[in-house]
């Protein structure tokens, strides 16, 4: 009797491991490594059509320095898309963070310093994206509309508000040149890896504890995969989505900085054309437009296809107008894919 | 004064104009099991949900061990000890059998980072010990969307007593379960008296609940119509007036 009581001890002080299996990683892993195969299969493809330009450290340079302003979006969207909702406002709230970031530089302008009037315009422009994402979320948690429309409706609003703020001007922003933050935010480390690439290592790595370590995480996954079940369970489905919706509004006004600071220029029309491109990467990256799935891995290789092909196209020798068409190609190819492991995986 | 585990006091629960509830009276003593009986739409359901926390009740009151509970929402419910296997089971199929056993109550630290060690590792335990799943199927890692009927509402059933509750409430727990499955779930509901704890019971078989509850609620139309120990009435009567009622709205 004793002896038994000890065996159950020592049973479940012993952490509960399985000896490791290809089989069982394969299957646990299927969206990662899908896409981890077509990123790969591409690559091969691009280094045997044009060895010179991808044997060479350029273009991941080039790779590195533009794909970040949209990939680093991607990442809270997947959360987003988890928890089974979408998120088309992001491209307005890009701008918006920095009309709000101008608003703060204008008017700080009796403190001398010009690195403290930029710092203090970077944190606006980053609460004015959380606020707009926090807007979007309580418009669809509490009307209960979905938030495909709701977030169609915002992304008109606040790209009409930067309009109607700025007059449709557009301005310089040499001045954040002069100040550390721009080497923060936008230089170059060693004249190859440029920072931008660093913060989108940083907010992938972060996105991934969140979603995978985090209590957070597990209940954005509850929440997508069966939102009733989460709230008889207990888990406030609401407030787990509307801070979903501002992490992409934080973001997003991130990478209206980042870019921005990029150019050292504002444009009214700042984050169009980064709406497809970073929902193309979600997508491509295995997670489920129905929610409860979905990798931050899946994500991160998905934008570098995304953003590699239209330099890809031109450099194997196809006019640009081949571009949009292997898009397509890529895109649907890849969610078919996607869709066939899962339903191996179940 | 004896203190019930649990008390309703002139609970209503009203959508929009359709009443689901008018002023139910109901109780729960310690140690003891009462089945909740009804036609669909009596109010069943909507009387769980109030005692989980999921529905505000409009009006009236409801007391854990003597203490009024004001605004009981589903995680205050569980902090009182009301664990609840629902009819609809309240799985995510997508996702791994450890979410699901500690959906809703991740084990975490203060900073609310996941213990994931310990909750596979309890979820290993409370499978081969409690469960008695010994199919290579069902590990902590496996998807619940893949088990069987039995071993979802195994889970459901599992997670429910792994929290310390004192009150079980079991929402057509033999739903799409065999024969066999419902004979092992009664058995199991038996051993919750056994344990000390009380339960409510929900069932569209009266011989289950005619088995396992000391006594039982009968709900018509959202209010109580009637109550009886189970020593004092056989089966068959019980039957006679439970079709009585549904056809005419009372006993007699």
């Amino acid at each position: 009797m004793n002896s038994h009581t000890n065996e159950t001890a020592t049973e479940v002080t012993q952490d509960y491991k399985i000896p490791f299996s290809l089989r069982r990683f394969v299957r646990a892993y299927s969206p990662q490594l899908g896409i981890l195969g077509v990123f790969l299969t591409l690559w091969f493809i691009f280094i045997v059509s044009a060895p010179d330009t991808f044997l060479s450290g350029r273009i991941y340079s080039a790779f590195m320095t533009s794909i970040p302003f949209f990939a680093i979006m991607a990442i809270p969207l997947t959360i987003v898309v988890i928890a089974k909702e979408i998120d088309l406002s992001f491209p307005s709230i890009m701008a918006m963070g920095m009309v709000a970031f101008s608003f703060v530089y204008n008017g700080t302008a009796f403190i001398g310093n010009g690195t403290v009037r930029v710092l203090l315009a970077m944190i606006g422009a980053l609460v004015a994206g959380t606020i707009i994402g926090w807007l979007n979320g309580i418009i669809i948690v509490k009307f209960g509309i979905p938030s495909l429309v709701v977030t169609i409706g915002t992304q008109f609003f606040w790209r009409g508000a930067v309009l109607v703020l700025t007059s449709g001007t557009n301005f310089p922003l040499t001045y954040i040149k002069e100040t550390f933050l721009y080497p923060v935010l936008v230089g170059k480390i060693g004249g190859f890896l440029p920072m931008q690439m660093v913060w989108l290592i940083v907010i992938t790595i972060i996105g991934w504890v969140l979603l995978n370590r985090h209590k957070f995480g597990a209940h954005v996954y509850l929440t997508g995969d069966n939102i009733n079940s989460a709230e008889l369970m207990g888990i406030n489905t609401g407030r787990v989505r509307i801070q979903a919706f501002m992490l992409v509004g934080l973001v997003a006004a991130f990478a209206g900085l980042l870019y921005s600071f990029y150019i050292a220029y504002f444009w009214p029309s700042l984050g169009d054309g980064y709406l497809l491109n970073t929902l193309a990467s979600v997508f491509l990256g295995g997670t489920s437009v129905f929610g409860g799935t979905g990798t931050i891995l899946g994500t991160f290789l998905g934008a570098f296809i995304i953003g590699a092909i239209e330099a890809a196209t031109v450099t194997v020798g196809l006019t640009g107008f081949w571009t949009q068409l292997i898009y397509g190609f890529i895109i649907v190819l890849s969610v078919i894919m996607h869709t066939y492991l899962r339903k191996r995986g179940e | 004064m004896e203190e019930y585990r649990l008390e309703l006091r002139q609970v209503s629960k009203s959508f929009g104009e359709v009443k689901a509830l008018e002023n139910i009276n109901f109780q729960l003593g310690r140690n003891e099991i009462v089945g909740l009986l009804g036609d669909n739409g009596a109010g069943k359901s909507t009387l769980i949900k109030i005692i989980t926390g999921y529905y505000h009740p409009t009006t009236g009151e409801i007391y854990f061990n003597g203490h009024k509970v004001k605004d009981l929402t589903v995680p205050k419910a569980r902090k009182l000890g009301v664990e609840t296997v629902y009819q609809e089971r309240a799985l995510a199929e997508l996702q791994t059998l450890w979410r699901n056993i500690f959906l809703g109550r991740e084990l975490c630290n203060s900073m609310g980072f996941l213990d994931i060690q310990r909750m596979r590792n309890e979820t290993h335990r409370l499978m081969t010990e409690s469960m008695g799943f010994t199919s290579h199927a069902v590990s902590p890692d496996s998807r619940v969307g893949k088990y069987s009927g039995g071993e979802k509402q195994g889970v459901a059933i599992v997670r429910a007593l792994f929290f310390e509750a004192e009150i079980i409430v079991l929402d057509e727990p033999t739903m799409g379960l065999s024969l066999k499955e419902s004979a092992k779930l009664v058995n199991f509901v038996k051993g919750i008296k056994e344990a000390g704890k009380s339960a409510i019971f929900i069932d569209h078989n009266i011989f289950h609940v005619y088995n396992v509850a000391d006594r039982v609620v009968v709900l018509d139309r959202g209010k109580v119509a009637g109550e009886f120990l189970t020593q004092n009435i056989s089966v068959t009567e019980l039957m006679e007036k439970m079709v009585r009622v549904a056809e005419t709205g009372k006993f007699d």
